[in-house]
């Protein structure tokens, strides 16, 4: 080794620098703004404009809502004690609570039920929702229709007992039969549940209602968000197993059958839900017997069922379509029978396709319940519109209500979108 | 050895019937069409035998007597003795033209809120996020009568814009926003107008022409013309010449204050406004989900593509990426038009006489011909539905996928 450079000066750093935060404009912040807000001046300009809508939608709002008033007895009460400054008049939400809820003519003292009611619906609902809960307990959710009506209605405790003894007749039927041949098995047990309902209504004493433990609460009494929680849940869970007969029917062979399914729902599909209404509270009575008195709640049902049950079946009908050909094959191929194969193969993983769309129809239909204030059922639209803002007290409360009640419906239609999308990502299971 | 003889070929048994497929399907559509009979013969019965016992029977002759009620907004002449065949005939024309104008507005809400919810703007999509969610997760009905509300309970009434100070003022001078409507100028065709509405028509006509002529042009010789410009011109010169060269024979009828209420001009009620608007709304919240899902469907390599072959982006847009998006687009958008003209039958909430409100409603409750007219009303509402599908149809073959 040379001593050349014993004196010369080291010109290689021998520590590394502390590293230097990037310029303040490219990252945190600044850099997303530019990014995201500022990128271009065109984008700027909608980011400016966005931010003044936004200011005018709050100062119009907020002031308003944090002012308002919970506890007045009347509008003009409210105008007083707010003295000309801007404020919402909330109080007739807590004084008609109970309205909103429950509509007017429900008996204040059996409001418990109801409540009930829902709190055992989430109960039932549970174990349809989330495959993780223990199965054992879609026993209670089999059970709860009954129960459900019994809290609601009220009255002889013998009708739920038959309603729960002729389907529990028919599927023991059904079960017993099902080995040796689907349709047998099938109408055997529709027959079972039929002559067993018909035998026990016999049984059941004429004036059992008058008697019973629990005061009978006649259909025209439900009203408020009540009737369109009811309407939307009984409509969506009957018309499901109806929508897959007529999507099964639609695809079916048999010629004469595949015209009935098909007239049913271009029909169904092609007039709006009103004239179904109508047909409900105008039409429909002439078509049942004369003597019988079908009321207008389970008319309602009827049509309803019907208008959802059309659109289920096209939703479904797609799920069957999507399915590859080779399913179908493969079914058949193995020797499996028609009900068979759709019970085994095909409509496992057509319903699993459908989901998102029988949801969307689910949505769409809860929210279509509020059209029966048309034909003058009380639900919460029909409330609001009528005995409320009728009232003395709160004539002229408009924003409060209409806002009450978009809420309401939003939290619950927004709360199943987004339950039907974690669904969606839970049944994934193509592997991308 | 044995001998592989042919089953026995029995003569026919009855329970072939239920186990033979050759003969299983028509037994089962025997027992469907003997339960669909039963089922039509006890409805019919139940039918006739209630009429019977209330002494009615039907007929469509009430259709002739006169109506006795008034019609606000009307398409068509109409007074309270015309039969309520015309009445029924007003509300159609209502339906329709609230349809009509609600579908325009929907598809413009739509394809803007679709469009800008994919835009690199985060604070305009999560805008337009909230209001696709706000919009589609709230009933139909409820968006009607808030905008309903707003329009009756919100809006000054004439009498505001009255006095030397009024409390409300005319837009621009010729629209006035009342609690009664909107009042909006009204055309005044006078002698002449015809040449110029003429010349408009031609001048539609020839710039279709032209924009087909460069096409043809690009196609034939490479030569690219300019269209933008010269479309313009041709579309507004020669009806602008011809307005000035014939007098300007077209004018204005302005609103105005006279004694309570406004005079002149077009009255837009406030059912129309708020059935309109709510509709609009609430579908474009639906078709701005739907444009942003054909956007989507264009894959990335069709962009990419186009631009490595050269095409500049408005190229791009127009020649690849949008005749892609429409295919996708194009059939729920029709069905969302559906949809609005089915929801339009929600006028019978806020009052707007469409056939909904006419037939359905008021001529129901006055003749109590509930099933005739519940027919007709469905009937009305079924042509629609299904020569609109038919339309939908036709145009689906027309763009599907030419496969193997």
């Amino acid at each position: 080794m040379s001593d050349t450079h014993e004196h010369s000066v080291s010109f290689v750093r021998t520590e590394s620098i502390a590293e230097r935060d990037p310029p303040y404009a490219a990252s945190g912040p600044v850099k997303w703004m530019r990014d995201n807000l500022f990128a271009t001046p065109a984008n700027s300009v909608l980011t400016l404009v966005s931010l003044y809508f936004i200011y005018l939608i709050l100062t119009a709002t907020l002031p308003w809502i944090l002012n308002g008033l919970w506890n007045t007895s009347s509008l003009a009460e409210c105008r007083q004690v707010l003295d000309g400054a801007v404020g919402a008049c909330f109080s007739v939400l807590t004084e008609r609570w109970n309205q909103l809820l429950f509509g007017f003519q429900y008996p204040n003292e059996l409001y418990w039920r109801p409540t009930l009611a829902l709190v055992l619906f989430f109960v039932a609902a549970a174990p349809v929702l989330f495959f993780d809960l223990p199965r054992k307990l879609l026993i209670f959710t089999a059970l709860y229709p009954f129960i459900a009506y019994y809290l609601i209605w009220g009255g002889a405790l013998a009708v739920p007992f038959v309603a729960l003894g002729g389907c529990i007749a028919g599927g023991f039927i059904y079960q017993r039969f099902v080995a040796g041949s689907f349709a047998l098995g099938f109408f055997g047990g529709v027959v079972a549940a039929l002559v067993f309902w018909y035998v026990g209504g016999m049984l059941i004493p004429e004036n059992a209602n008058g008697t019973a433990m629990m005061t009978a609460v006649p259909s025209r009494d439900l009203g408020g968000f009540m009737l369109n929680m009811m309407l939307g849940v009984t409509c969506v869970s009957l018309s499901i197993p109806l929508g897959i007969a007529l999507a099964l029917g639609r695809q079916s062979s048999m010629p004469l059958i595949k015209w009935i399914c098909v007239v049913f729902i271009e029909f169904i599909r092609g007039v709006p839900l009103i004239t179904l209404l109508f047909v409900a509270s105008v039409m429909l009575a002439y078509f049942f017997p004369p003597e019988s008195q079908v009321d207008l709640f389970l008319r309602v049902v009827i049509m309803i069922t019907m208008f959802s049950a059309a659109y289920i079946a096209e939703v479904i009908r797609g799920g069957l379509a999507a399915l590859p050909k080779g399913q179908y094959e493969a079914a058949d191929s193995l020797g499996l029978d028609y009900p068979q194969a759709m019970r085994l193969i095909i409509l496992p993983q057509a319903l699993k396709i459908s989901i998102p769309g029988i949801v969307n129809v689910a949505v769409g239909l809860f929210k279509d319940t509020t059209l029966v204030s048309v034909i003058s059922m009380f639900d919460l639209v029909g409330m609001i519109r009528g005995p409320i803002l009728a009232s003395t007290e709160w004539n002229g409360v408009y924003w409060e209500l209409l806002g009450f009640a978009a809420l309401l419906f939003f939290v619950v239609c927004y709360g199943i979108s987004q339950y039907s999308q974690w669904l969606e990502r839970r049944l994934a299971t193509d592997h991308r | 050895m044995t001998v592989m003889t042919d089953p026995p070929r029995g003569s026919f048994r009855l329970s072939m019937l239920i186990n033979d497929t050759r003969y299983r399907s028509m037994t089962f559509q025997a027992i469907a069409l003997l339960m669909l009979i039963i089922a039509i013969a006890y409805l019919a019965n139940n039918l006739l035998t209630n009429l019977a016992a209330q002494g009615l029977n039907i007929a469509y002759d009430f259709l002739g007597d006169p109506a006795g009620y008034d019609i606000n907004q009307r398409l068509v002449e109409y007074n309270s003795q015309s039969s309520h065949a015309r009445a029924s005939l007003v509300g159609i024309l209502n339906t329709l033209l609230v349809a009509f104008l609600a579908c325009i507005t929907a598809t413009f809400f739509g394809v803007i809120a679709g469009v800008l919810r994919l835009s690199n703007n985060w604070l305009v999509a999560r805008l337009m996020s909230f209001y696709v969610e706000i919009f589609r997760n709230i009933p139909v009905l409820i968006w009607i009568i808030i905008i309903f509300t707003i329009m009756t309970a919100v809006m000054p009434a004439p009498r505001a814009f009255r006095g030397d100070e009024p409390d409300a003022t005319m837009l621009l001078g010729a629209f006035a926003f009342t609690n009664r409507g909107v009042y909006i100028p009204a055309p005044i065709w006078g002698p002449g107008s015809i040449v110029v509405v003429l010349t408009f028509l031609a001048s539609v006509v020839g710039v279709i022409a032209y924009r087909r002529y460069a096409t043809n042009l690009l196609y034939a010789t490479g030569k690219l013309l300019p269209t933008g410009w010269p479309s313009l011109a041709i579309f507004f010169l020669p009806t602008i010449l011809m307005f000035f060269i014939m007098g300007r024979p077209i004018s204005l009828d302005y609103p105005e204050l006279g004694g309570f209420n406004f005079r002149g001009g077009i009255q837009i009620g406030a059912p129309l406004i708020a059935l309109w608007f709510a509709l609009s709304i609430y579908t474009g919240a639906f078709i701005a989900e739907n444009v942003r899902a054909g956007i989507q469907a264009v894959s990335k390599g069709q962009t990419e593509a186009a631009s490595a072959l050269g095409l500049r982006p408005n190229r791009v847009m127009n020649l690849v990426v949008l005749p892609q998006a429409l295919r996708v687009i194009i059939p729920p958008l029709i069905s969302q038009y559906l949809n609005i003209t089915k929801n339009s039958s929600l006028a019978i909430a806020v009052g707007y006489a469409d056939i909904t409100a006419t037939l359905g409603g008021i001529t129901l409750n006055q003749t109590g011909r509930a099933i005739e007219c519940v027919l007709l009303l469905m009937l009305f509402y079924l042509t629609i539905s299904l020569s609109i599908s038919a339309v939908m149809n036709v145009y689906n073959k027309s763009v599907a996928l030419k496969e193997r």
